[in-house]
């Protein structure tokens, strides 16, 4: 295969474990993502290509560290982020001697298979589920598309499978040969420090690099885009910028901190954040997306700046050993462009302590792992019947995540009524000037944000206002 | 008995291990080379220059070709020759292929691809349904039409009339495996063709014509494909011929497979349409009369539009006995992808018109649509017989072929198209006696069994008492609107091109006992292998585990039909049936002699053959009838009986018999955003005697959510520059897990087929997605709750399309 090896482009060493045998790889290509290097060069072919950008699921792998056992989508996953982990494909789920895993033997007994193509993927992120003690099925496999059955019967093998013990050969994984030690052979095209302040030198030496954390942006750029990263720093080794910090004034989430751990975390500050969190990103795409990541890309339709900016966060950045603190709301400039100088990181944000007024409404034409068309974070402070604060922020209603102002201002010190609500219709059109494209049109997006506000009150007022909260 | 046990399927272990191979998956020889085609990337002009240079130079690219290179016919359409594989130099939509880069990986030719320089000169593309009405841009000389009774006069003189119009998305397949072809060049011009196809032999038949040779020099062979669904009839057939002509050119194997935006903006997807209708009706919703207009975009290529669009016809009626009914149909020629085969195959379109107007009919009148749709229900069968007397049997044909329609059948054809209309004689028409009551085409409904299905969803359902909960439910939620819907489903069964109705099986018994079977048909997850080994294993009285399904291969079966209209285990079980029953024949006769009893005292059952008083295992039996120089090994051969119309005037018998269903289902609406869910549905479907009921309830399930999911979030949105913008799953939201009913019955009708199918089974495939029908019509149900007007929800009901039908039930107020 011409992309592989040492001819050009290489860089690092890495070492890790594939189905418990362990695997060195001299001068990976950066840009080579695992789906590739398992099907080509290992000849491993249950590992499918469905979509090669994150979003059906059929690449999925099962990735072991020092954090537990995750699901992974193999086609973003680059070669540099293996380093130090075990990975188990399909071909490692059953047994040596080819006892099959409960979950292999569920969809067989279930039909859960048609054709076939989406099942490895299905069934290692069946595996992983069970390995964690996972019984929310729907949510555990909202990544994985499957075409043929209508999922029915892969969540009864699901439901079967749950009460089956771990099999012995997952709960035992063998140790990883060389866990601590960084990746040899780093050089200035590509490296992977162990902290940030390791990052912030070399980020300042080499501020045109691309920085990858959980590559499921950076991954569609090598798959999609076809380009290739003349610099990159991995960041998945620095530990301290994974760190979540909680004090008095507020919690302090790390930029490497994956979303899956930021779903957790807000399950008990704000619920409403830990669901939209739940519906953005598939299980793979969460243990691998970081909330740094999701923020410094600057997207109009990212998901987690409306949340942040409703809940007046703050962002930390970094540059060497120069830090300074600004709201996130201040971040995004203009479209694609944000207040980051030439070598400068997000090292963390921060979001203050407050009571739990938050309520974030996420449109999408699909409920699961869908870009929002509209996503609109509320934070209305009410007393005595009257509004006494409000923060209301959305994405994908500009060119960049904004906060509704005018609408806040026409809320603030006013009577917490439907009249006040009626009154602030036409500051949403002053806030907000929409475009139409191929999620929604600019009407439908106009509409629905000053729908969710009626919604936010309907629900405050104990309400009921989502249809998932509805029993059949 | 192997039938009608709920086997797994015949790959599931090999699924969930990860062995179960695909064509990508094949160990390829060194050497083997990769294909990418370079797109257009405007919808429609000409191409005035071309530069490749920096293609050629690309790391690892090996040979960029252009139509001037290709040795011979440049053309991979399944019907009218009007589909070159390459442009040459006219540019019909955005994505067409240009050129073709081999490399040394897959990679490398992706990357090359983009380096090429297209200068073009643009022209207007014609992208709507009004552009192309206007600029007459159409397949076939002009609108086809088909009349029964008087539809026009029987709309002005009903007692209430309604007129509307419905848009129709289309639906991107979405198989998970995408488009993929292999070619390992052979001696002496020979070439082995590896393609994830539904349709083998038309690979076979573009192979040879792009290679020049005779077909017989050319083999296809298919075991499997991730998924097909309509979109592998024909699309494969450029990846097949690419791979073979560039093979042919350098010698060395070649690959192809497309990468998820280039197979969704390269290939076909399912006719979107625009029903107009106007409809005469009774105070009980009882039609007198119903006039259709059907436009469907087909797309730049004429493909397989014709039947689409023949077949939307066909299913305009539904469930309902139209008595003056007119359907006028336009296959209008666009820039966009040529529209294709998807499961259905224009059926669901039709049959949303009908259920729409049904839907409309109830609501002006302020009725249950359920009990509008019952009073429009065909007759049942009653006591005695049927209420109208059974067909008489087949009367020598009134002849009306035109003998100057009967074209001559030139080298070239594609006869074993679907697409191959025109180029074949118009069948013949048998006319239905009088008093029969016939559907829009003449055929008659002798089956109709919807009457006692409707009545039992309503017991399993509960439908009555939630319709009134339901009720109840939405005068005291101001914001979240429930709504019900119970929806019919008859199909029709065969292929309308009706010489495709025909299919081939070869099967060997070994001397150990051991059977290999092979037949026509492919297998894309649909589980047609598994229920024919059950056949096969149950002629022969062994256990299914005796039996070894091979991949289908066009050296083994010849000139089959594709895997499609949902005919694969209607045609290729009873062709194994008929070559076991000529090998178990054979075996019997041979046996009987040996014992001195007569052949039909032999008995094969258990793994056993009981001979006269005597027993012997099934392997003991094969090796005996070796030794007595008994051929093991037989060909079966089968076609469909009495099916024959004339498309042009839409009349006849198209369909050897009707498979029906029936689904109900309950939503929930928010009416602040339009967002929604399925809250329950409850199916019951009719498969006749099941093959195998597992394997069918998962086409049902399975099928059910597809339509849904159609109809719902499955949203193709071009730009006015012809681009289709969702071209990939982060943009093109099929149904995911949580999509699915939140409590979901599935039941099989237990009776079975009247006509001599397989074991009395019906054909699965195809019919259940149109259950999926039963969810917008619940959706619209919830939003008619808002106002008084009439919702005219469009498809696919995404949440902005909801909401803007909710504001204007509400603006109507």
């Amino acid at each position: 295969m011409g992309h592989f090896g040492k001819a050009a482009g290489f860089s690092m060493d890495i070492t890790f474990l594939l189905n418990e045998e362990s695997v060195e790889i001299r001068g990976v290509t950066e840009t080579t993502t695992l789906l590739d290097w398992l099907r080509d060069e290992r000849g491993l072919k249950g590992t499918k290509e469905g979509c090669n950008e994150g979003d059906c699921g059929a690449c999925t792998v099962m990735v072991t560290d020092g954090t537990g056992i995750r699901a992974l989508n193999a086609c973003i996953l680059l070669l540099p982020q293996l380093h130090g982990r075990a990975i188990r494909t399909v071909e490692g789920l059953s047994a040596p001697d080819g006892t099959l895993h409960p979950v292999q033997q569920a969809m067989i007994d279930f039909h859960g298979s048609q054709c076939g193509f989406c099942t490895p993927g299905f069934v290692v992120s069946m595996a992983t589920a069970h390995a964690n003690g996972d019984t929310g099925h729907d949510d555990a496999l909202a990544g994985n598309l499957c075409r043929c059955t209508g999922y029915a019967p892969i969540i009864r093998a699901a439901q079967a499978a749950a009460t089956a013990p771990i099999p012995e050969w997952i709960a035992h994984m063998p140790a990883l040969t060389a866990p601590g030690s960084p990746p040899q052979g780093q050089d200035s095209r590509s490296s992977a420090p162990e902290s940030a302040d390791e990052l912030a030198t070399l980020y300042a030496e080499r501020p045109d690099a691309t920085l990858v954390a959980g590559a499921t942006d950076v991954g569609l750029w090598v798959t999609k885009g076809l380009r290739d990263l003349p610099q990159t720093i991995f960041l998945n080794r620095c530990r301290d910028l994974q760190q979540i910090e909680t004090t008095e004034n507020g919690t302090r989430i790390g930029a490497g901190v994956t979303m899956d751990r930021v779903l957790a975390l807000m399950r008990d500050l704000h619920p409403s954040y830990a669901e939209m969190i739940r519906r953005y990103g598939s299980a793979q795409i969460r243990a691998a997306a970081t909330i740094g990541g999701n923020i410094a890309n600057g997207s109009p339709i990212g998901d987690n700046p409306p949340a942040l900016i409703a809940l007046d966060a703050t962002l930390h950045l970094r540059h060497r050993d120069t830090r300074r603190d600004l709201p996130l709301e201040r971040f995004f400039l203009s479209y694609g462009k944000q207040d980051r100088a030439s070598g400068e990181f997000v090292e963390a944000v921060t979001i203050p302590r407050q009571p739990d007024r938050l309520k974030v409404y996420k449109l999408s034409k699909r409920f699961d792992q869908d870009i929002s068309a509209v996503c609109g974070a509320f934070s209305i402070t009410v007393q005595d019947g009257s509004v006494t604060a409000a923060r209301i922020a959305f994405g994908g209603m500009a060119a960049t995540p904004r906060r509704a102002t005018r609408v806040e201002a026409a809320l603030t010190g006013r009577p917490w009524t439907d009249d006040t609500v009626a009154a602030a219709r036409d500051a949403w059109e002053q806030d907000f000037q929409p475009l139409s494209d191929m999620r929604a049109g600019a009407e439908y997006r106009l509409t629905a944000a000053r729908n969710m506000l009626t919604r936010y009150m309907i629900a405050d007022l104990g309400g009921q206002v989502s249809v998932l909260d509805v029993a059949p | 008995m192997t039938v009608a046990e709920p086997r797994p399927h015949d790959a599931a272990a090999l699924h969930v291990t990860g062995a179960a191979r695909y064509v990508d998956d094949i160990p390829t020889p060194a050497g083997t080379l990769h294909l990418v085609f370079g797109l257009s990337t405007i919808a429609a002009g000409r191409i005035t220059a071309l530069d490749l240079d920096p293609v050629r130079s690309a790391p690892g690219v090996v040979a960029v070709l252009q139509a001037s290179d290709l040795p011979f016919t440049n053309d991979v359409s399944p019907s009218a020759h009007d589909e070159p594989l390459l442009s040459g130099g006219t540019i019909h939509y955005l994505g067409q292929p240009v050129f073709l880069v081999v490399a040394t990986s897959h990679l490398a030719a992706r990357k090359a691809a983009r380096m090429a320089r297209i200068t073009c000169q643009k022209r207007d593309a014609i992208l709507g349904y009004e552009d192309a009405m206007e600029a007459d841009s159409r397949f076939e000389d002009g609108p086809r039409i088909w009349q029964k009774g008087d539809a026009g006069d029987a709309i002005d003189t009903a007692p209430h009339r309604i007129e509307g119009q419905i848009q129709i998305g289309g639906q991107e397949h979405f198989y998970l495996e995408g488009q993929a072809a292999l070619a390992l060049p052979g001696e002496d011009g020979d070439m082995l063709v590896h393609s994830s196809t539904q349709h083998p032999t038309e690979i076979q038949h573009k192979v040879a014509e792009a290679l020049g040779l005779p077909m017989h020099g050319v083999r296809v062979e298919t075991r499997r494909m991730g998924g097909g669904f309509g979109g592998k009839e024909s699309q494969g057939n450029a990846l097949a011929v690419a791979c073979a002509v560039a093979a042919r050119l350098t010698g060395k194997p070649c690959k192809m497979r497309y990468d998820r935006d280039d197979d969704m903006i390269i290939t076909g997807k399912r006719h979107d349409f625009r029903i107009d209708y106007a409809a005469g009706f009774d105070d009980k919703g009882r039609l007198a009369g119903v006039e259709f207009v059907q436009m469907t975009r087909c797309g730049w290529a004429q493909d397989l539009s014709i039947p689409v669009a023949d077949r939307a016809m066909l299913h305009a009626d539904n469930a309902y006995h139209l008595t003056d009914v007119r359907i006028e149909s336009h296959r209008l020629r666009t820039n966009t992808q040529s529209a294709t085969a998807f499961r259905g195959f224009g059926g669901p379109q039709g049959m949303l018109g009908i259920e729409r107007v049904m839907d409309h009919v109830a609501h002006h009148l302020g009725l249950d649509p359920l009990a509008v749709r019952k009073a429009n229900y065909y007759a049942a069968e009653v006591e005695g017989g049927l209420s109208a007397p059974r067909a008489a049997e087949p009367h020598p044909p009134e002849d009306i072929v035109d003998p100057e329609k009967q074209g001559s059948l030139a080298t070239g054809t594609d006869l074993s198209s679907r697409g191959a209309t025109g180029n074949v004689p118009e069948g013949r028409v048998v006319q239905a006696p009088p008093g029969v009551q016939t559907t829009p085409y003449g055929q008659p409904v002798e089956d109709f069994i919807l009457h006692e299905m409707t009545e039992a969803l309503v017991l399993s359902s509960g439908y009555g008492a939630r319709r009134e909960r339901v009720a109840e439910w939405n005068a005291t939620n101001p914001v979240l609107k429930r709504g019900l819907a119970l929806t019919p489903v008859k199909f029709g069964i065969s292929f309308t091109l009706t010489h495709l109705n025909q299919a081939g099986a070869l099967v060997h018994v070994y001397q150990d006992g051991s059977i290999q079977m092979n037949h026509g048909g492919t297998e894309m997850g649909q589980g047609l292998f598994q229920k024919v080994a059950q056949v096969a294993a149950a002629r022969f009285g062994v256990p299914l585990g005796s039996v070894r399904i091979t991949a289908t291969d066009t050296a083994k079966v010849p000139n089959t039909s594709a895997t499609a209209a949902s005919s694969g285990s209607d045609l290729n079980g009873m062709a194994v049936q008929a070559a076991c029953d000529t090998i178990r024949d054979r075996m019997g006769a041979h046996l009987a002699r040996l014992h001195q009893v007569r052949a039909d005292d032999v008995r094969f059952a258990d793994g056993m053959v009981h001979v006269g008083g005597n027993s012997l295992r099934f392997a003991e039996a094969a090796k005996l009838c070796y030794e007595g120089r008994v051929s093991l090994s037989a060909t079966g051969f089968y076609k469909t009986p009495k099916v024959e119309w004339d498309r042009i005037r839409g009349q006849g018998r198209p369909f050897y018999y009707f498979a029906y269903g029936a689904a109900c289902s309950e939503v929930v609406v928010d009416t602040l955003t339009g967002e929604y869910r399925i809250l329950r549905t409850d199916i019951l479907h009719d498969a006749g005697a099941s093959l195998n009921p597992a394997i069918d309830i998962g086409q049902i399930e399975g099928g059910f959510v597809q339509g849904a999911g159609w109809l719902t979030t499955e949203e193709l949105v071009w730009d006015d520059a012809g681009a289709l913008r969702t071209h990939a799953p982060s943009t093109y939201k099929i149904p995911a897990c949580s999509d699915r009913p939140a409590v979901f019955n599935v039941a099989l009708w237990d009776g079975t087929n009247r006509e001599e199918t397989v074991y009395r089974s019906k054909a699965v495939g195809e019919p259940p997605l149109m259950l999926g029908i039963s969810v917008v019509m619940a959706l619209s149900d919830a939003v008619a709750t808002c106002g008084t007007t009439y919702p005219a929800l469009d498809a696919p009901a995404t949440p902005e399309r909801v909401l803007a039908a909710i504001q204007r039930v509400r603006d109507a107020v």
